[in-house]
């Protein structure tokens, strides 16, 4: 199962970012055409992109490149660049419904058949940033066999939600966070906890972190490299955790051996989801 | 008449075993002394009202070598305000022997061109001089030394000290001098104790006259000959500015991050190990990453060593460091702890890393982490000259805790700005290869041949180990081949080993 913790997002003309971004080893590392490249410099991001993407440094990393809405001018320009470039995954922003999704696929299959990359092979996520958004997660999350995760954006929800992000147990994020999230395991997708805007304000970091992880989230979308290292930590089960899922692992693979259909361990019977989530337990443990 | 009788029985001595030295008979209690004569001449005869008359005092002549240290690192005002005033008296052909030489010293280029200055000797240059000088300002090459190296060079004699000119935070009015008291606070002297030790002539500066006696006294009176209170020696708000600056940049983090990781698998990660850190945001940083490994094992330092951070004085006021030795305080915070700690032990140069002093604190240093400029496939090292061929670094004590160390762990960013840091060769040779075990970039960590065992540790611990090939042909791959550099003949810069030698020479680049 691909890990999908920390996304990091690389504005798409910083070429410095471009060049190390990789080093921080995030799961997934996202190239911004979008919000973070004025317009004036859309067209030398996307150069850059195209050929970042085909670089061997980016090879053992999922790349995803967040493109403008398809309404704008810059949108097919940015979808082109993606696709012929290899990208991973295309990441729509700011998506209202499914019509959207299905709409970008359109695009994706017409742009892989021109290229010649086999058909399917580019993925694809969805930024859920309004109440329509939230609203119609679901049919968002199923609209494509190509979705692999819808992520919640927080800043533009809250403006349309018209309320302010607070500090503690965040109430004012709770429904958006629960919808997108039981949409995405409706839909067996991942799902991506807003981004953290204050860089150097770790303790705040992790409180959110904390709730993501509690609520189920796979990971947050990063802005900042110092971030991976502190949510991949945070994410790492606990030795007693490990401990526990070897030996929930090992119970499973003696009984396979011996040709049992049910696994026990101490005496108590174990159910397959929690072989699966001792699985996910040494995945992390594994990355961390 | 008593005094003509002792001229007689000398004369008589003399006759008696010629094997004798030359005596002289009593000539009056104060005959040596006659300062103690007078109460004013007594207790104020080495104040001086002002600078101009300390250096007339000094006895300085054209042709001379004065001396300077950089404790106070880019908030130094002692070398251009002496120089300064120097140019202004007319002196010309000087040898300027400063412990090292930073940005805020550009001024000195018009005092080249004017040959108030015509050699220089430092650990190292930096900005528009460095640039001046690279490209051929100079008739004689620099020397640049190590901070170890330098103590040798006075050790054997081939560099002088006629005037020495110390900037201290305080002394009083008979040279009892620190760095860790009064309002201006740089810390250690450890390269001004040498100065003092061996120049000819010592003259004090200080904005802070204090009572005497001023303690502790770090340069002791006896060394000293005169003093100068100036308005302004130092900034101490710019001590921490520039190579020792706090970093929060992710990918120096990262790296000292990996160089944490390297310690603590090194097989040098054990109670009572003892540690340096030289200067460069990454070293700097990796001390904040070894608290919570040290805590996790109930790992204690025995001592830290060199160039001190408040990071390292830190953990030493948090009892993982059981001493701090240090030849120079790169913050306020470590200035802090030496002025309040009795295990924070001020050193000289000399005891720090000279090669042939009876004991240098370096030959103890378990694990060391260094910057660079470049490395190369060799492991060979160059924190002196950039990518342009133009000098903009400094010796330090590069070569000096390499050579000792057990471990000497150089961290730098594969990439600078477009261009590689691992070369095939690098520009200007400082520490040899032999010198060096592991390489920590932030695209991975590669340990030199000659250390299978340590490679060994790492790969177990499974860091991110590969060949130093591996990583040149990674930086490459983001970079392109670099054009080489292009050199006229002309060596401009002399490169001394910290043994005297000549490990490399530095040539003015083509323009």
């Amino acid at each position: 199962m691909k890990l999908r913790r920390s996304m990091l997002f690389v504005p798409g003309d910083n070429a410095a970012m471009l060049s190390t971004s990789f080093v921080y080893k995030p799961d997934s590392i996202m190239f911004d055409l979008e919000d973070a490249v004025s317009p004036r410099e859309k067209d030398s991001a996307r150069l850059l992109v195209f050929q970042a993407l085909q670089h061997a440094a980016y090879r053992d990393v999922e790349t995803v490149v967040r493109v403008n809405s398809l309404d704008s001018e810059f949108g097919l320009k940015d979808l082109e660049v993606a696709v012929r470039g290899g990208a991973d995954v295309v990441r729509l922003p700011k998506t209202e419904n499914a019509q959207a999704i299905g709409e970008l696929e359109a695009h994706v299959v017409r742009i892989e058949r021109a290229c010649g990359r086999p058909v399917g092979v580019t993925k694809i996520m969805a930024a859920i940033e309004s109440a329509s958004g939230v609203v119609n997660a679901v049919s968002i999350a199923i609209a494509s066999p190509r979705m692999i995760a819808i992520a919640l954006a927080g800043f533009d929800y809250l403006v349309d939600m018209r309320t302010k992000r607070s500090n503690g147990w965040q109430p004012e994020l709770f429904y958006a966070r629960a919808a997108v999230l039981h949409a995405a395991r409706a839909a067996r997708i991942d799902a991506f906890d807003v981004v953290y805007g204050n860089i150097s304000d770790d303790a705040g970091f992790l409180r959110e972190v904390k709730i993501a992880k509690r609520l189920g989230f796979n990971g947050k979308s990063l802005i900042h490299p110092k971030q991976v290292e502190l949510l991949h930590k945070a994410y790492a089960p606990t030795e007693e955790e490990v401990s526990h899922a070897r030996r929930v692992i090992a119970a499973a693979e003696d009984a396979h051996r011996k040709g049992l259909g049910v696994v026990s361990l101490d005496g108590k019977m174990i159910d397959p989801p929690v072989i699966e989530e001792a699985e996910m337990a040494l995945q992390l443990a594994e990355a961390s | 008449m008593k005094n003509d009788v002792m001229t007689t029985a000398i004369e008589r001595l003399a006759t008696q075993d010629s094997s004798l030295p030359k005596l002289q008979p009593f000539a009056g209690a104060n005959a040596e002394t006659p300062y103690l004569a007078a109460a004013g001449t007594k207790l104020h005869r080495k104040l001086c009202g002002s600078l101009e008359e300390a250096i007339r005092r000094s006895g300085l002549k054209d042709g001379m070598t004065i001396s300077f240290h950089h404790a106070f690192r880019e908030g130094d005002k002692v070398v251009n305000k002496v120089v300064n005033t120097l140019a202004r008296l007319g002196f010309k052909n000087l040898t300027l022997a400063s412990s090292s030489l930073l940005n805020c010293h550009d001024p000195l280029v018009e005092h080249i061109k004017s040959d108030v200055i015509t050699q220089i000797y430092t650990s190292g240059m930096r900005g528009r001089l460095a640039e001046a000088v690279s490209n051929g300002l100079m008739k004689k090459p620099v020397q640049i030394h190590s901070h170890g190296g330098r103590v040798h060079l006075l050790q054997t004699g081939e560099l002088k000290i006629d005037v020495a000119f110390l900037g201290v935070s305080c002394c009083d009015e008979f040279g009892n001098a620190n760095g860790s008291r009064g309002k201006l606070n740089c810390g250690s002297l450890g390269y001004a104790k040498v100065d003092a030790e061996y120049a000819r002539q010592v003259v004090l500066l200080t904005e802070e006259l204090v009572g005497f006696p001023n303690y502790p006294a770090s340069i002791s009176q006896d060394r000293v000959d005169l003093v100068v209170k100036l308005d302004q020696v130092g900034d101490p708000s710019l001590i921490s500015v520039g190579a020792a600056r706090v970093t929060n940049n992710p990918r120096e983090l990262l790296i000292a991050r990996h160089a944490a990781d390297v310690i603590e698998h090194s097989g040098y990660f054990n109670d009572g190990f003892s540690i340096q850190t030289g200067s460069g945001a990454a070293a700097t940083a990796a001390t904040r990453f070894l608290e919570q490994r040290m805590n996790c094992k109930g790992i204690k330092a025995s001592f830290a060593l060199g160039g001190i951070t408040g990071g390292i004085a830190d953990l030493h006021s948090r009892g993982l460091i059981k001493a701090i030795v240090d030849v120079q305080s790169f913050d306020n915070d470590a200035a802090a702890s030496l002025r309040t700690s009795s295990a924070h032990i001020e050193i000289s140069a000399n005891e720090y890393a000279n090669p042939t002093s009876k004991a240098a604190y370096v030959d103890r240093v378990n694990v060391v982490i260094l910057s660079a400029l470049e490395v190369d496939l060799d492991f060979n090292v160059n924190v002196i000259t950039g990518s342009d061929g133009v000098m903009r670094g400094a010796s330090g004590g590069h070569c000096d805790v390499a050579a000792a160390a057990d471990l000497t762990i150089v961290v730098a960013p594969l990439v600078r700005s477009r261009i590689p840091t691992v070369v095939r060769h690098v520009t200007t040779l400082l520490t040899p290869g032999e010198s060096v075990g592991v390489l920590v970039t932030d695209h991975g960590i590669a340990v030199n041949p000659k250390r299978p065992e340590i490679e060994q540790r790492l790969r177990d611990a499974r860091l991110p180990v590969m060949t130093v090939e591996e990583l040149y042909r990674k930086a490459v791959a983001l970079t392109g081949e670099p054009e080489p550099l292009e050199f006229t003949d002309r060596i401009v810069g002399i490169v001394r080993y910290r043994d005297g030698s000549v490990i490399d020479v530095v040539r003015q680049v083509k323009n």
